[in-house]
């Protein structure tokens, strides 16, 4: 095959928008793209990249997305832009520490009105692991309440980046979005090493399944080139492909000829077995290797746990090949199978957090029209057993026998919380309420700077949502695994009508245990719908009962009026009624909203 | 079972609870309206020859506020049409105000033979709250001419009303058994419906109903007290003494054939073994213009298919203490009519003995009745 003539590294950069979540980076996208001319005016909407339903119905970005741009500067030169979108929210932080490794360079988007965050400080900090040269971009100046001088400093103060580097902008406005293109062009490095004689060597970024393409890899060049027919090689999983389409995304989909050296864009390959790209994994040519591997990510460590069944059994292989898919792309997604005795064969999952878990929960009932059974979330207890082995307990229904446990380790986290001052009282009694041990506490202007130690348990369900409402928002949280300890913990098991609800069954700490079954009980009091039969509602430890409720049996519900001959009317009512049920899990006689698992675990503001 | 429902659309005014196809006006053509239904009457009866009339019902809006001319004329019509039953029911409602009560001698000239009176409550306030156009003295005036006239009588309540306590309709009901001495009563909860001027009221919180338990409260001490006074809660809502039992409604919760006429009656119709579902236009002027123009107001003729036959004649057996003929499941729903209903949950309701199914009969009990929306959506699921 004869060398593609393709772009020379000096012209290329390769660069990442990070920020706090919410601080505007798929704005800027928007901007540098329309400035660019990537989209015409009228293909335009807010956050373009943003293309998932769920990342557009909700305001966030959750996958990374690449673009390339071309910019003219003013030295006369096109430059290509290779831009990664990240997300902001810590359960997608995975997502951004590949992005990270792709690239050279980061635009440090900072809110001129919020100020440095917890996820801006994680994202910067991984960036300069990464080598970055990093920008500090102080954005939406264009608001009344804006104060970029103020935070240009405070990003000095805290982060040590010169405020005299910082670039002013608006995102939604385009102001300073000319200047902020010139500086990227200047003070983000080209790529250093890279040569187009070498044997191909490719970093596979991201993959994921596109009903047109078929699966869709993301690929950064080092070495070498890509090239239609070529017939390439993934080191770690050994498969080999034939290319069959090169191109890049602008953001359209555009087919190229070649990919070179320091260049980002796509490939495809009829690949079929979704396990044959990984990640991280290094793409050579299957004739002419290359030395030695990429380092690739660092695998994520997934924080937050449930298993998943399908409310139909015939429906597991289907589980099994959405999980896949899902998986594809999304790295952060762990799962493995399971058999349960109440719940059939099953998939026990590993996310980042509540949200992760969350989205892949409706990715699965959306993208993949599957009806799941979801367990409680839960964090991996070790237990040590009497007889000297230990264990690892996933799912709290499965929690051995109290007599053969001799202890019990929780996992604890070293979390980071940033907030105003006037919020910072409530935030320390929310963190003692939790089991909190206070590591650390500094100012910076009016914002404090709170570290503790916390049990992982304890911020799983409802933690982060306690911490926004009471700082009104403003606070910020992040956090990393710090180790286990041995904690006195014991199961609470919910039941109705004396029948277990596995789904609810949960690892708690002892002296906790009699206040959050009582809450729990008097949660599902209000979450269960009335029925035929009164049911009774049981919080119980090892057999004894320690907080009990009931919901009284449904008194009259009954269309007393007669419409006359109208029955159309009432089979239509009727009809109507019984799509608008809710949803519903039986234990024993009872029938559970599926909505109220969720929601009893949310303890709300009465804790 | 051939019943025959004819829908007069006019009202004095229009109640803020009503959701009823009833409209006032004060143009009313009478002679143009008698004209209308003897026409739309006779092309129903092609379709339908051999039935035998066993019901006649006037509903509304008002029919009382109709010309008893026209009640004699239709009447006169129907039986140029059909073959009659020697029992055959002829019901009018009517509203207890003065000028209607005095036509009640006429309408039995006419060939009325049972009333419906739409008394609603027996105390002013309440009367006022509910709109009505008469005082509870009005009602008990109507009822003693209704009574002295009419060998049937019903008349209709509306309990359940807001801030009404158990004493209070406790009172109102001893006060209603007694003045019923034909015996039958249409008791009914009130209900906001969509559209009505209560249903704003409602949202804007200017009142509040009974809740659950009260509501429960109020229907279970209903059926007792109505027993002890020898009516049988027949239907949710129905109340009579052995006998005396409304023919024209039981055609409905039996799910028997019966024509609508006139604007927005409803109609079920067995022609050759198949059913169709009947509607005519709703608005009275459309309605009329149809008739004249094409011979009917019809608007819809479908086709009802077997599974929403089963799902009707459910639906309304199941709301009467009779409950309904296994024979007439096998004859609407087909040999496995019971594939459509959840086995667990008809177990559960049996052995709680909610429902009781045998080789004869499918019933409810009456504490099952009374959640009736809940056992259906369990049981068709
Ligand atoms: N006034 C103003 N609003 C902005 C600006 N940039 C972004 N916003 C608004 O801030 C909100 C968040 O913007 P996004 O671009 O979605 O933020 P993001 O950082 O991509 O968010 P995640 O991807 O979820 O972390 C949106 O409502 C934007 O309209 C700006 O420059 N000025
Ligand atoms: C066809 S309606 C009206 C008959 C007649 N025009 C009258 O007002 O007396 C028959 C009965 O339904 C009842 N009804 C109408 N609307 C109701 C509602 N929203 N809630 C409860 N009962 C209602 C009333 O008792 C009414 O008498
Ligand atoms: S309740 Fe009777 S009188 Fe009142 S508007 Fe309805 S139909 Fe007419
Ligand atoms: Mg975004």
């Amino acid at each position: 095959m004869k060398t593609p003539d393709t772009k020379p590294l000096a012209h290329i950069r390769n660069f990442a928008i990070i920020a706090h979540i919410d601080h505007g980076k798929s704005t800027l996208a928007d901007r540098l793209i329309q400035t660019c001319g990537g989209l015409e005016e009228r293909e335009m909407k807010q956050q373009v990249l943003d293309s998932m339903d769920i990342e557009r119905e909700r305001g966030i970005t959750i996958k990374a997305q690449t673009v390339r741009l071309a910019y003219t500067a003013k030295d006369g030169i096109e430059y290509q832009l290779n831009i990664m979108d990240t997300p902001g929210h810590v359960d997608f932080s995975y997502e951004v520490s590949r992005s990270l490794a792709s690239c050279e360079g980061s635009l440090l988007v900072v809110d001129s009105t919020q100020g440095v965050e917890a996820q801006t400080l994680a994202n910067v900090y991984q960036a300069i692991e990464n080598n970055h040269e990093i920008i500090p971009v102080i954005n939406k100046v264009d608001l009344p309440a804006a104060e970029p001088e103020k935070i240009a400093l405070e990003v000095e103060d805290i982060i040590g980046l010169d405020s005299k580097d910082a670039v002013m902008v608006s995102g939604k406005s385009g102001i300073g979005i000319d200047d902020l293109l010139e500086v990227i062009v200047q003070k983000l490095p080209a790529p250093t090493e890279g040569n187009i004689e070498k044997p191909l060597k490719a970093l596979l970024v991201d993959s994921w399944y596109d009903s047109y393409l078929g699966v869709v890899i993301l690929v950064r060049v080092m070495d070498g080139y890509l090239k239609k027919g070529q017939r390439i090689q993934f080191l770690n999983t050994r498969a080999v492909r034939d290319i069959d389409r090169v191109g890049m995304f602008a953001p359209k989909p555009v087919l190229l000829d070649a990919l070179g050296p320091g260049e980002m864009g796509f490939i495809t390959a009829s690949i079929k077995d979704i396990s044959e790209t990984q990640v991280g994994d290094t793409i050579t040519e299957e004739k002419r290797q290359c030395e030695g591997k990429l380092p690739g990510f660092k695998p994520s460590v997934p924080m937050v746990f449930c298993s998943l069944f399908p409310a139909d059994a015939g429906q597991f292989e289907d589980l099994r090949e959405a999980l896949g898919r899902l998986k594809l792309n999304d790295a952060s997604l762990h799962f493995e199978p399971e058999q349960s005795q109440a719940l059939g064969l099953g998939f026990r999952c590993g996310f980042l957090g509540l949200l992760h878990m969350e989205i892949i929960q409706e990715r699965l009932d959306r993208e993949h029209d599957l009806d799941l059974i979801p367990t409680a979330p839960s964090v991996v207890y070790k237990i040590n057993k009497t007889k000297g082995e230990t264990i690892e307990l996933y799912n709290p229904a499965d929690m051995p026998e109290v007599t053969s446990i001799e202890s019990i380790e929780e996992p604890w986290i070293k979390s980071t919380i940033m907030v105003p001052d006037e919020y910072l009282g409530g935030i320390i009694t929310l963190c003692q309420e939790r089991r909190g041990e206070q590591i650390n506490l500094t100012y910076a202007g009016n914002r404090a700077m709170v570290e503790y130690y916390l049990p992982l348990n304890e911020i799983v369900f409802d933690f982060y949502d306690r911490l926004k409402s009471i700082s009104k928002g403003y606070a910020s949280f992040d956090y990393e695994v710090y180790g286990y300890r041995k904690s006195d913990l014991v199961k609470l098991e919910i039941k109705v009508n004396a029948e277990a609800v596995d789904a609810l069954s949960m690892i708690v700490w002892r002296q906790n245990a009699e206040s959050r079954g009582r809450q729990l009980c008097e949660r599902l009091k209000e979450l269960i719908p009335r029925q035929m039969f009164k049911i009774a509602i049981q919080a119980c430890i090892g057999g004894k009962i320690i907080a009990a409720e009931h919901v009284s049996a449904l008194r009259k519900d009954v269309t007393a009026k007669c419409y006359g001959g109208d029955i159309s009317r009432k089979r239509k009512l009727l009809e109507k009624q019984k799509k608008g049920k809710a949803k519903m899990r039986q234990y024993g006689n009872v029938d559970i909203p599926q909505s109220a698992f969720i929601n009893a675990l949310k303890m709300g503001d009465d804790r | 079972m051939f019943g025959l429902y004819i829908h007069w659309p006019y009202c004095l005014s229009k109640c803020p609870y009503c959701d009823f196809n009833s409209h006032v006006s004060n143009t009313i053509s009478h002679e143009n309206w008698r004209r209308a239904y003897a026409k739309e009457i006779s092309h129903i009866a092609e379709f339908t020859p051999d039935h035998l009339v066993t019901s006649i019902y006037f509903g509304g809006g008002t029919p009382s506020l109709m010309e008893p001319k026209s009640i004699a004329f239709i009447l006169d019509t129907i039986q140029s049409k059909w073959r009659m039953a020697n029992d055959v029911e002829i019901t009018l409602e009517a509203n207890p105000t003065s000028i209607e009560r005095q036509k009640f001698e006429d309408f039995k000239e006419a060939g009325i033979n049972r009333v419906s009176v739409g008394v609603q409550a027996l105390n002013d306030k309440d009367l006022k709250f509910l709109g009505r156009q008469h005082s509870a003295a009005d009602a008990k005036a109507a009822l003693e001419i209704a009574y002295n006239t009419f060998a049937r009588v019903n008349f209709d309540l509306i309990y359940a009303r807001p801030g009404q306590t158990e004493t209070e309709w406790e009172f109102e009901l001893k006060q209603a058994l007694e003045l019923a001495k034909a015996g039958h009563l249409s008791l009914y909860q009130l209900t906001i419906e969509r559209g009505t001027a209560f249903e704003t009221m409602y949202q804007r919180k200017e009142f509040t109903l009974p809740d659950e338990d009260l509501g429960g409260a109020l229907y279970e001490m209903t059926g007792d007290i109505a027993a002890s006074y020898d009516l049988h809660n027949y239907e949710i809502s129905n109340y009579a003494r052995l006998g005396e039992e409304s023919q024209h409604n039981l055609t409905y919760w039996r799910y028997g054939d019966y024509a609508g006429i006139g604007p927005g009656a409803h109609g079920r119709l067995t022609i050759n073994d198949q059913k169709f579902a009947t509607r005519t236009h709703r608005a009275p002027q459309i309605w009329l213009d149809n008739v004249e123009k094409k011979g009917h107001g019809y608007h819809d003729f479908t086709k009802v298919s077997q599974n929403e036959r089963l799902l009707e004649c459910l639906l309304m057996g199941l709301r009467t203490a009779e409950g309904i003929k296994i024979e007439k499941l096998k004859q609407e729903g087909g040999a496995d009519w019971m594939s459509i209903l959840n086995k667990k949950k008809l177990e559960e309701l049996q052995s709680s003995g909610y429902i009781s199914l045998s080789t004869q009969h499918f019933r409810v009990s009456s504490a099952g009745r009374q959640r009736l929306n809940r056992i259906l959506q369990d049981i068709l699921d």
